[in-house]
């Protein structure tokens, strides 16, 4: 769907985004993820051409990125806004219009979406007479009314109470079950890692690392483990085949393991452990994405 | 094109729902037809002697004896009650008066006494008559022959002022071209300001509610300011339109009472050329208007919120401001001096100064034809100017922002 070639963007004084690449599939669920400050608004913006890059060059399903696009993409930026004193339905339709639909299809997508999420009676009242997240999910229709190929959700979560988060990310999932295509940015990582599909990580400028999530975590296994066994203390004398990291007791006379293997398999310390205790468990320990960009972001300091 | 035609139209209909635009609308022609009737009122009042007044002489001096000659709706009645008596009848009747002239009339003053305030051309016919009569009086008792004096006095020279003009001569009234030249600049600058204040006002508002990063991934900031440029200058013209058209009415209504000097100004204004005037103050409102809400906009753009605007208002608004006070004070009095020309010239002070000079007919077609060039030009330079600012100050946030710093904004890439 989108593919980001070396794009640099620079501002007086710093350089927001440096010689970044990706690539987002058409259909999934793709996270931009990094701190604050990272670039990933920026980079955001020139996807949406608000500003465009120093040089380097994004192609949208193949085309390089144009006009025509804007209205195949819906932007819910992180700083959230509408007009104060307008009607909320007059205001989302003017919005779908400026996105290309005419006023009768606005008309009929919004009624459609007002029904599903219970907000039919909001028609006519004012943006500054809703609550805070009443706003919210009234801006997430306006992303999504012209029913977009690409849709960029900057921090979407954020603002949402609980209930309202849930909903919102249900309507997002059905939305790409539908065909669209999702791009997640955000800093709280753990939000959305198990919504993507891909994701990259942004680092001071810079994309440090990309990928399936599936692949990232699983290339960043370390051949550690977690047992649990329920039974007296195990004593290691070294002549076991792996490597104890850290022991922790934990309740019912059951204790936990944290083990670390060098050449042999998770069978062997199965056959190791079986005569000796009972084994609870025995889990492969994979690494969240935040251990991953911590560990990612000491590697390249 | 499609998408500025929607912005015009959200920016118009937006505005002109307001209650404040309808109250705007009517409530300045009533002002207009107000005003009207209370210059008639105050006209009528003071010039105009309505119904028959009588005024009772009592003569002490016997000097003006027989002398006082009876003037339209003005009677004099020869008296020898004493004053209290006579003073007693003025509390029953408005149209009756009292002139007390003692005997030492040249020292002590002449009274004149009355219910009401009496009005001036009363007072003054009587003033005048006596005066003729003293001085005959005077010229007599020193044996000068008042036949020559009244035949030399005869030679009466008028200055009636005409101006030369292709169709002929014609009657120039200054006081009319003045009039409505000083109104054509105070009108033009207020709605230049009250105008380009509603398009900064709109910039900022999008900023801060941060619903501009929507609209802009759907348009192009240029799109959206000049969308908002045209919009709220259409307000403004629908105002004005509205505003013709009820205080032409208004005046037709407020002109049937006139009489007298206000009846004869409503006629010199009826010889002004309104096609031209109109014309060329809807040219210098929309230029000028387009020209200076640029300017608002990109302050706009550049501030977090309207108390921020006055460090960069205040340049913008000098030029306006030093032609509009330059304009009531003493332009409207020298419409053709080389600095009012060279005002009418420059285009941030032109639609002020232009429309001083306009009504006095001194503006050459050559002068119109270049003034009205560089107004265009100057728009077309200051919305460029504008758009650069505009289109990366929309997009900061609590930067407080310099000159400096807008002028390394205009020369950022896209």
């Amino acid at each position: 769907m989108l593919s980001i070639r070396n794009i640099v963007k620079q501002y007086a004084g710093h350089r927001a985004l440096d010689d970044v690449s990706l690539e987002v599939e058409s259909g999934k669920i793709f996270g931009l993820l990094g701190p604050n400050g990272a670039g990933k608004t920026s980079l955001i913006r020139i996807i949406n051409q608000i500003t465009a890059p120093d040089s380097g060059e994004i192609l949208f399903n193949g085309v390089k990125l144009n006009q025509s696009h804007i209205e195949r993409i819906g932007y819910l930026p992180e700083e959230r806004g509408l007009y104060k004193k307008m009607e909320i339905g007059e205001q989302m339709i003017y919005l779908a219009r400026l996105k290309g639909l005419t006023r009768d299809d606005a008309t009929q997508k919004l009624k459609f979406w007002f029904k599903k999420l219970d907000m039919e009676s909001w028609w006519k009242k004012k943006i500054e007479e809703l609550s805070k997240g009443m706003q919210q999910k009234a801006q997430f229709v306006a992303t999504v009314l012209h029913e977009p190929d690409l849709i960029i959700l900057d921090e979407p979560f954020s603002g949402f109470d609980p209930v309202n988060a849930e909903l919102i990310k249900d309507e997002i999932l059905e939305l790409n079950r539908k065909g669209a295509t999702i791009l997640f940015s955000t800093h709280r990582m753990e939000s959305v890692e198990e919504l993507c599909d891909s994701i990259a990580l942004i680092h001071k400028s810079h994309k440090i690392l990309d990928g399936r999530v599936k692949h990232i975590r699983n290339s960043y296994k370390n051949e550690t483990y977690l047992v649990e066994y329920t039974g007296d203390q195990l004593a290691f004398d070294g002549s076991q085949p792996f490597e104890v990291i850290s022991e922790t007791a934990g309740e019912d006379n059951s204790n936990t393991i944290k083990i670390k293997l060098s050449d042999n398999s998770a069978n062997d310390v199965l056959q190791y452990l079986l005569p000796k205790t009972r084994i609870n468990m025995l889990q492969e320990v994979i690494p969240s994405m935040n251990e991953i960009f911590i560990e990612k972001v000491n590697l390249i300091n | 094109m499609n998408k500025i035609l929607l912005i015009i139209q959200r920016e118009y209909v937006t505005r002109v729902r307001k209650k404040a635009f309808l109250v705007m609308m009517f409530a300045v022609p009533l002002l207009v037809a107000g005003m009207f009737k209370l210059i008639a009122y105050v006209a009528k009042d003071s010039d105009q002697i309505s119904k028959p007044q009588t005024v009772k002489v009592i003569d002490e001096s016997h000097q003006f004896e027989g002398k006082l000659k009876n003037a339209k709706n003005i009677q004099f009645v020869p008296t020898n009650e004493p004053l209290e008596q006579a003073k007693a009848g003025l509390k029953d009747n408005e149209d009756l008066s009292v002139l007390l002239i003692s005997k030492d009339y040249a020292h002590k003053p002449v009274q004149f006494f009355s219910k009401k305030k009496p009005s001036f051309t009363l007072t003054g016919e009587v003033e005048n008559q006596m005066n003729q009569i003293a001085s005959t009086n005077t010229m007599l008792a020193n044996h000068i022959d008042t036949a020559l004096i009244n035949k030399a006095q005869k030679n009466k020279v008028s200055v009636s002022a005409m101006e030369v003009t292709d169709a002929g001569t014609k009657d120039a009234d200054v006081g009319a071209s003045m009039g409505v030249g000083v109104a054509c600049a105070i009108l033009i600058y207020m709605s230049l300001f009250i105008y380009g204040a509603q398009v900064m006002r709109g910039v900022i508002e999008e900023k801060t509610s941060r619903i501009i990063e929507v609209i802009i991934s759907s348009v192009k900031p240029f799109q959206l300011m000049l969308g908002k440029i045209i919009g709220v200058g259409l307000v403004g013209l629908t105002q004005f339109g509205a505003w013709i058209i009820l205080s032409v009415l208004a005046t037709k209504i407020g002109g049937q009472h006139a009489s007298g000097g206000m009846a004869q100004f409503l006629v010199t204004l009826q010889n002004l050329p309104f096609g031209y005037i109109l014309f060329c103050f809807l040219f210098y409102f929309i230029t000028g208007y387009l020209l200076y809400s640029a300017l608002f906009a990109a302050v706009g753009s550049a501030v977090d919120s309207e108390t921020e605007t006055q460090q960069f208002m205040f340049p913008i608004t000098m030029p306006l401001l030093f032609t509009y006070l330059l304009s009531v004070t003493v332009l409207f009095r020298a419409p053709d001096s080389p600095l009012a020309v060279w005002l009418s010239m420059i285009p941030f002070t032109a639609p002020v100064a232009m429309m001083i000079r306009i009504p006095f007919g001194g503006v050459g077609p050559w002068e119109l034809a270049i003034s009205m060039t560089l107004m265009v030009v100057g728009f077309l330079f200051t919305t460029y100017v504008a758009a650069r600012i505009y289109r990366v100050g929309v997009l900061m946030y609590g930067k407080k922002a310099s000159f400096k710093e807008l002028a390394k904004w205009f020369f950022y890439k896209e």
